[in-house]
């Protein structure tokens, strides 16, 4: 069955105001890959298993690939396309994963820095307990996790002291 | 990679809007809460909305509220809210914890109250993809006309597996069930019913509103606990809940509660506590409640794991939610 209605959606992606036409039954993850081109948001499993396609909504890490498109109107969008700052440097948890090996083949990573991203802003020194309790819905085949926490607890390290 | 089929979207903004909006179109529209269960249940083709209500913005249906004897919840409050919410650490703990083990932590932030109480029943034959069950002659639940659990069964018997639902049957808690016409309160224990084609009592038409879960003594002990292979993102293969009130020194004495077993079939299973009622909670009285429960529980292949190995779990699982209870 084709479909050629469109709802129109107005949302902040990245701190630049988006304003797009959507099929309704479109998915964030879809919008951001198909219609915006922004390609670093992954799909793993399309049915919340797995995390790859963690986006922020209004500060909050949620499944994009479960997220209706149209529920993001009006609201904020954060995406891995949107973590460098305004001298392009990468960011704090970008750099950590980097450093410390926390990425392999890298189809996990964009999930796993949004997440991390979403975890140090509410708990900015976290344990290592804390830091899989944030990061369980998030799934790695090929790191092992180990790498990975080591990333969290470095980018919590490094925004210590980075922090004004 | 499944796709979405078409539907149209209606984003109502108020109760009146939304109720009136599900009265007009009947059996062909659907409601959307977080969309944790109604998405991948879409993508799988096991439902065909031409229209999909989202309540999302509906003003009225977030947060907790201290009524009095009660608290009420409302529909859209998240299960990440549920988690940490100060009400709850005061006077319903275990739906807390509950809510806590719900998938993982941006499900969580998805998922509603309202949509975990509405989830869909699950079954190792329909939780699958169009193809996957054309290939088996689909069956009763969804276009075809077998059960591949129940050899000759006239009813489904897919589990109910939403972990509030467990705990807030066990705390008598009940819900608020709006529509065009009305608003009626309904008891979770008659909420839901023992058809996994359609498990609750939910009529087209009528939205859930709100869950009222009684505060309870001082003396009520809540507890709960999930069996799974992983310590998220899967659904129960098991879960006991178990409300307790214990009064006097430890162990302290049963003097009422209820124990309930879910993950099972259509509809969550109530254990009455008389047969410990008036005794001391010793391990005596907790191993009675295990065999208890073991005597009433039967899982089956509507979820695919060993369901003599789940029988034998029903008591350890039963010792671990008392333990919850009385040491969490
Ligand atoms: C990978 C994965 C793992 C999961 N693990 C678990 C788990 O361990 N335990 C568990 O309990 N759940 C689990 N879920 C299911 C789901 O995430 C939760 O049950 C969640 O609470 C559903 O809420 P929702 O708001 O997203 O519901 P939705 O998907 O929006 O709705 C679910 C159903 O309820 C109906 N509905 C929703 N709100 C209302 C309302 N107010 N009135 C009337 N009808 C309504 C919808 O029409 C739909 O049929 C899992 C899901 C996924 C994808
Ligand atoms: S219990 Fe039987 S009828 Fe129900 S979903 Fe499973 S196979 Fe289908
Ligand atoms: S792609 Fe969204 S959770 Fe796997
Ligand atoms: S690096 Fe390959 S999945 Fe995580």
């Amino acid at each position: 069955m084709r479909s050629t209605m469109r709802a129109e959606l107005r949302f902040t992606l990245n701190g630049a105001a988006v304003e797009t036409m959507v099929r309704p039954q479109a998915r964030l993850l879809d919008v951001l890959r198909d219609t915006l081109g922004a390609t670093g948001t992954k799909e793993g499993c399309g049915e919340g298993e797995c995390g790859a396609c963690t986006v922020l909504v209004d500060g909050r890490a949620v499944a994009s690939c479960l997220f209706p498109a149209l529920e993001a109107e009006g609201k904020t969008v954060l995406t891995v396309e949107g973590l460098r700052n305004a001298s392009g440097e990468l960011s704090v948890v970008q750099r950590a994963f980097v450093d410390k090996g926390g990425t392999q083949c890298g189809f996990c990573t964009p999930g796993m820095v949004m997440a991390t991203t979403a975890l140090l802003q509410e708990n900015p020194s976290p344990s290592d307990d804390e830091i899989r309790a944030g990061l369980v819905g998030n799934l790695c085949r090929c790191t092992g996790y180990v790498q990975i926490v080591d990333a969290v607890k470095q980018a919590a390290e490094l925004a210590a002291k980075e922090r004004p | 990679m499944l796709r979405l089929d078409p539907f149209k979207v209606e984003r109502p903004t108020t109760v009146d809007e939304a109720v009136a909006l599900l009265a007009a179109h009947g059996a062909k529209a659907r409601v959307l809460a977080g969309g944790t269960d109604l998405l991948p249940n879409l993508k799988h083709g096991l439902h065909q909305p031409e229209l999909v209500v989202s309540i999302g913005g509906v003003a009225g249906l977030r947060g907790v509220k201290d009524a009095g004897e009660v608290l009420e919840i409302g529909a859209l409050t998240t299960l990440a809210e549920l988690e940490r919410h100060p009400l709850l650490a005061q006077f319903a703990p275990g739906l807390a914890r509950a809510a806590a083990q719900v998938a993982g932590p941006q499900l969580r932030r998805m998922g509603t109250i309202g949509g975990n109480l509405c989830l869909d029943t699950r079954c190792l034959y329909y939780n699958q993809s169009a193809f996957w069950r054309e290939a088996l002659g689909y069956c009763l639940k969804k276009d075809g006309s077998v059960c591949h659990v129940v050899a000759d069964g006239k009813k489904c018997v897919a589990a109910a597996s939403n972990d509030t639902a467990t705990m807030l049957m066990a705390l008598g808690a009940e819900v608020e069930l709006r529509a065009r016409d009305g608003t009626r309160r309904v008891p979770l224990d008659a909420f839901y019913l023992p058809d996994g084609a359609k498990n609750t009592v939910v009529d087209e038409g009528e939205l859930l509103v709100c869950v009222r879960v009684p505060k309870g003594s001082p003396a009520r002990r809540e507890g709960y606990a999930k069996l799974r292979h992983r310590n998220s993102i899967d659904f129960p293969l098991l879960s006991v809940a178990v409300a307790l009130d214990v009064e006097g020194v430890a162990p302290g004495t049963v003097t009422g509660g209820l124990l309930v077993v879910s993950a099972l079939q259509a509809r969550p299973l109530r254990v009455s506590l008389d047969a410990v009622r008036g005794r001391a909670l010793d391990d005596g009285a907790i191993e009675e409640l295990g065999r208890l429960a073991h005597g009433r529980c039967h899982p089956m292949t509507n979820i695919a794991d060993d369901p003599a190995w789940r029988r034998d779990m029903v008591p350890v699982l039963v010792r671990r939610a008392v333990a919850d209870a009385l040491h969490a």
